[in-house]
């Protein structure tokens, strides 16, 4: 590190801090060429369409009644699905930390199974548990309440999508929050209850928050999982990536632009809040939730 | 004086820092039958649904003519995105790791992009501009070289939801590193490709593979980006998520689910590679997660 | 608040850490549990906590059975090594804690609450820094509204463990002062763990010196140091030199010469001498110990030599003045002006 110091050009800027080791310059601007490539152009192209379009355009064509009603069927369950995931994930993520049980280690495994599982498979599979002649479905259905081709099918589709990045989220951050700190809070007279609900859930807090925005996201953007659960009816169990695709199997490439561009808009929303949250919890509490 | 004894007893049993068996148990009941019912039955139901119709259903669904396109294709989509990932994410974690430049933190962001995309805007994104209304698509096609609705836009669209996957496995793990082992290989007289063959690549190799397994089994995986630019030609440009969606949708669920049944497996098995990944070299995977 | 520690055993999955100890605590004093590690002087601390429970024995807190009683009821503060603070609260809520927890009936109103806290962040020197997170202090400020945080609650006793382990040679020296005298001030009775023994001589009222589960001994700082009642004891708190030495005819002999000093009430046979290295003198006389000079460093204002003593390759230290004319020489004979025999092992 001296050394870099020493060698480093009396300039106020400059670009990079001087090093033996050869190969900025190729790995540097491959990766810049290859992420131009694959991931700004085709973005940038999405953001030129839409631009095209002009504000009173633009506006218009968000505001269609059937965007908006999709737009409120994927932020409505995914905001329940998200708000489910929390509570169990939160629940799961102690349990898998805090307590020793026989294949404690294979159910912690099996967390990442919506990771890995290809998405239509997923859909199908609950498609077939959900139905009203399912295994699930069969249960609810003497009671009227359907599942599968309905909202409450998104719901279910969008919990098991999002449930790894809440438990993923908050489980390292828990194995962190140090013993000591329970026993300090023992000592000084608070009831065990009192001690996870002031001491220990309030460390979790940004964590929980993360994996909550983080489920969110993933749900508002799931597709595959969805769709085939869904019933897909226009203004009650339409999402709205389904209607990009409808929109682009209509040839209506500007109905599809829009949509993806509040979606995208909003998304990027998320993840801003999502590093506002983890910068936060970093300089309040000295840690992060990554 | 019955009431002390037995609280007493109660305190002698739970530690301060730890719930009552009863409590304990009941939790971990609930956390069980939640995973149980969200993650282990849909497993379970692929499997089931699969063989619903006898072994030999299950066998002549795979091996009909375009089940047999679709693993191919599948196959040979992840052949070309996931070593091109590869390469990627080994020069931008070069990049990000070793050498302090303006606009790193950035740049890092940068790269988890495409997970904050929705995959049917991946795919979206390529209709726009090499489709019908674009200037690139009627270029190249003049040229003779078809990107959408071939395979091309589905590689294209695979690399563009799988990109972060090696990059933000090595990044963390090489800074982790530092710089030390390259700087000693280099003042010994190595030159910097024989430094990255054998002094780098040796200490992350199974971060690389731990990258690889991720990113391979999304590339196989993805449906919502590949649905939109592959135009779903039977035998021709449906990989086997595609494929499945179709059977699916013809009513042919036996055949839907033992084509999708492959796939659960390639699931499974990544999983598994991925825990054994993690309880082998834990440390040499991740670079101190918590920090 | 008198604390007795009765008969205690505490097995960790069958794994003795404390065989049979028991400990009088004297109100109002500063106690020192000093020990290598290893030696249970923690297990005790959290035993007296309530942190851990007994295998056996009892633990009064007065003339009450504390061992009965959860961590919650028995009202104790406690100072941990890595100071426990909770992250997400700022100092005064940290300091207040304790007190917010009780229940309403026991629970000072919010106003007498911050009164308090207030009250102690002057205590503890930290006036002004009630708004910051525990993130934005030093260590050694950190530990002191660990220790405000403890004492919020007007514990029966106060318990330390390790308090100053983490922090630089420094600030712990500085600490150490400070904590003498808000003991002194306030009054609590107070046990700490430690293992540096300078810092348990300076600062405790007695100190109980622990090894390998038991009790070596307990005493004021000057007894233990003066007059240790066991080779542990001898070896583990100050400097110390020893060889093995003869009892014959009421005299101490080393390698089939007599060496000056009465054996007491000393059984003839083998036995093992101590000596504090700074506690000699150098004489001219048959009748000592005398030695070949195998290294000579200087400590300080001292002469630190080492002297191999007959044939056997014994080694023992003593101190010279550094300035002092034999400190040049390949031979020197000396005597212990004060020593201590004990059973050969």
């Amino acid at each position: 590190m001296s050394a870099a110091v020493s060698f480093a050009p009396r300039r106020g800027w400059s670009f990079r801090q001087p090093s033996v080791i050869p190969g900025f310059g190729l790995t540097l601007g491959f990766t810049l060429t290859y992420f131009s490539l694959i991931i700004l152009i085709p973005l940038l192209a999405l953001a030129i369409r839409s631009a095209g379009l002009g504000p009173e355009g633009f506006w218009k064509a968000a505001t269609d009644a059937r965007v908006l009603g999709s737009l409120r069927v994927s932020f409505v369950t995914a905001l329940i699905a998200a708000g489910v995931n929390v509570v169990f994930g939160t629940l799961i993520a102690w349990v898998l930390v805090r307590y020793r049980f026989p294949g404690r280690r294979i159910f912690d495994a099996i967390i990442d199974l919506p990771f890995a599982l290809p998405t239509a498979v997923a859909g199908i599979a609950l498609t077939a548990i959900y139905a009203p002649n399912g295994t699930i479905g069969a249960l609810f259905a003497p009671l009227g309440w359907r599942i599968a081709y309905t909202p409450s099918g998104i719901v279910i589709a969008m919990i098991f999508i999002g449930l790894p990045f809440v438990v993923r989220t908050i489980q390292p951050i828990l194995e962190e929050v140090s013993h000591e700190v329970e026993e300090a809070s023992a000592t000084l007279g608070a009831s065990r209850f009192q001690t996870i609900t002031r001491i220990i859930l309030p460390s979790l807090t940004p964590a929980i928050l993360t994996g909550f925005a983080l489920a969110f996201a993933r749900g508002v953007g799931e597709y595959g999982s969805i769709i085939f659960i869904a019933g897909n009816i226009p203004f009650v169990s339409e999402i709205a990536p389904l209607l990009i695709y409808i929109r682009l199997q209509e040839f209506n490439y500007v109905g599809a632009t829009v949509i993806a561009t509040v979606m995208l808009l909003l998304s990027f929303a998320l993840l801003f809040v999502i590093n506002l949250i983890q910068a936060w919890s970093r300089r309040r509490y000295g840690y992060g939730s990554n | 004086m019955a009431a002390t004894k037995l609280r007493a007893r109660v305190h002698r049993r739970v530690s301060p820092t730890s719930e009552s068996p009863l409590v304990q148990w009941t939790l971990i009941g609930i956390a069980l039958l939640f995973m149980a019912v969200i993650l282990l039955l849909p497993l379970y139901a692929v499997f089931h649904e699969a063989f619903v119709k006898g072994v030999g259903a299950f066998f002549a669904a795979l091996g009909e003519r375009d089940a047999q396109a679709a693993i191919r294709l599948t196959l040979l989509v992840a052949a070309i995105a996931v070593p091109l990932n590869v390469v990627f994410g080994l020069a931008a974690s070069w990049a990000i790791a070793k050498f302090e430049f303006k606009g790193k933190a950035f740049l890092i962001t940068l790269i988890d992009l495409p997970f904050s995309v929705s995959p049917v805007i991946s795919g979206l994104v390529y209709v726009l501009l090499f489709g019908a209304g674009s200037f690139l698509g009627p270029f190249l096609k003049s040229y003779g070289i078809e990107v959408l609705f071939a395979l091309p836009g589905i590689v294209l669209a695979t690399i563009f939801v799988t990109f972060p996957f090696v990059a933000r496995e090595l990044i963390p793990l090489m800074q982790d590193q530092g710089t030390g082992d390259e700087e000693a290989a280099l003042s010994l007289g190595a030159n910097g490709w024989q430094t990255f063959w054998r002094v780098t690549l040796p200490n992350i190799k199974w971060g690389l593979l731990y990258g690889v397994l991720l990113c391979n089994a999304r590339a196989m995986g993805e449906f919502g980006a590949v649905a939109v630019v592959s135009g779903k030609i039977r035998g021709q440009t449906t990989t086997m998520p595609l494929q499945v969606e179709m059977l699916y949708n013809e009513y042919n669920a036996a055949a839907a689910f033992a084509l999708a049944s492959l796939l659960a497996l390639l699931a499974l098995v990544t999983l598994v590679l991925k825990t054994a990944l993690e309880w082998r070299f834990g440390d040499e995977i991740a670079a101190g997660g918590g920090h | 608040m008198e604390v007795r520690v009765q008969n205690v055993r505490k097995e960790f999955d069958r794994f003795p850490a404390l065989h049979d100890v028991s400990l009088d605590i004297h109100s109002g004093e500063l106690i020192a549990l000093l020990g290598p590690s290893g030696s249970g002087k923690t297990t005790l601390l959290r035993l007296i906590a309530g942190l851990e429970m007994p295998t056996q024995g009892k633990i009064f807190f007065g003339d009450v059975d504390a061992s009965e009683k959860s961590v919650q009821e028995r009202n104790i503060g406690f100072v941990f090594q890595h100071y426990a603070l909770f992250r997400h609260m700022t100092i005064l809520e940290n300091i207040s804690f304790g007190l917010k927890v009780r229940p309403r009936s026991t629970r000072p109103p919010s106003g007498e609450i911050r009164r308090r806290a207030m009250e102690l962040l002057d205590l503890v020197q930290l006036s002004g820094l009630e708004k910051r997170y525990p993130n934005q202090l030093s260590g050694g400020q950190r530990q002191r509204v660990a220790l405000a945080r403890a004492l919020a609650i007007e514990p029966a006793v106060l318990l330390l463990d390790e308090p100053f382990g983490a922090l630089d040679a420094q600030v712990r020296r500085e600490l150490r002062k400070w904590l003498r005298e808000i003991h002194d001030r306030t009054g609590h009775t107070t046990v700490f763990v430690t293992h540096d023994q300078e810092e348990a001589l300076e600062l405790s009222d007695r100190l109980c010196v622990m090894s390998q589960g038991k009790i070596e001994q307990v005493g004021t700082p000057d007894t233990v140091y003066d007059y240790p009642t066991s080779p542990f004891v001898f070896g583990f708190i100050g400097e110390s030199s020893t060889l093995p030495v003869v009892v014959e005819n009421n005299e101490l002999w080393v390698g089939g010469r007599a060496i000056g000093l009465p054996a007491g009430d000393a059984k003839p046979g083998n036995a093992r001498l101590f000596f504090r290295p700074h506690d000699v003198d150098l004489i001219e006389a048959d009748a000592s110990l005398a030695g070949v000079v195998t290294t000579a460093r200087r400590v300080g204002g001292t002469r630190r030599v080492e002297l191999e003593i007959g044939g056997a390759g014994h080694l023992v230290e003593v101190d010279l003045p550094f300035d002092h004319p034999a400190g040049e020489k390949t031979r020197l004979s000396f005597r212990p002006r004060r020593w201590k025999l004990f059973p050969a092992e």
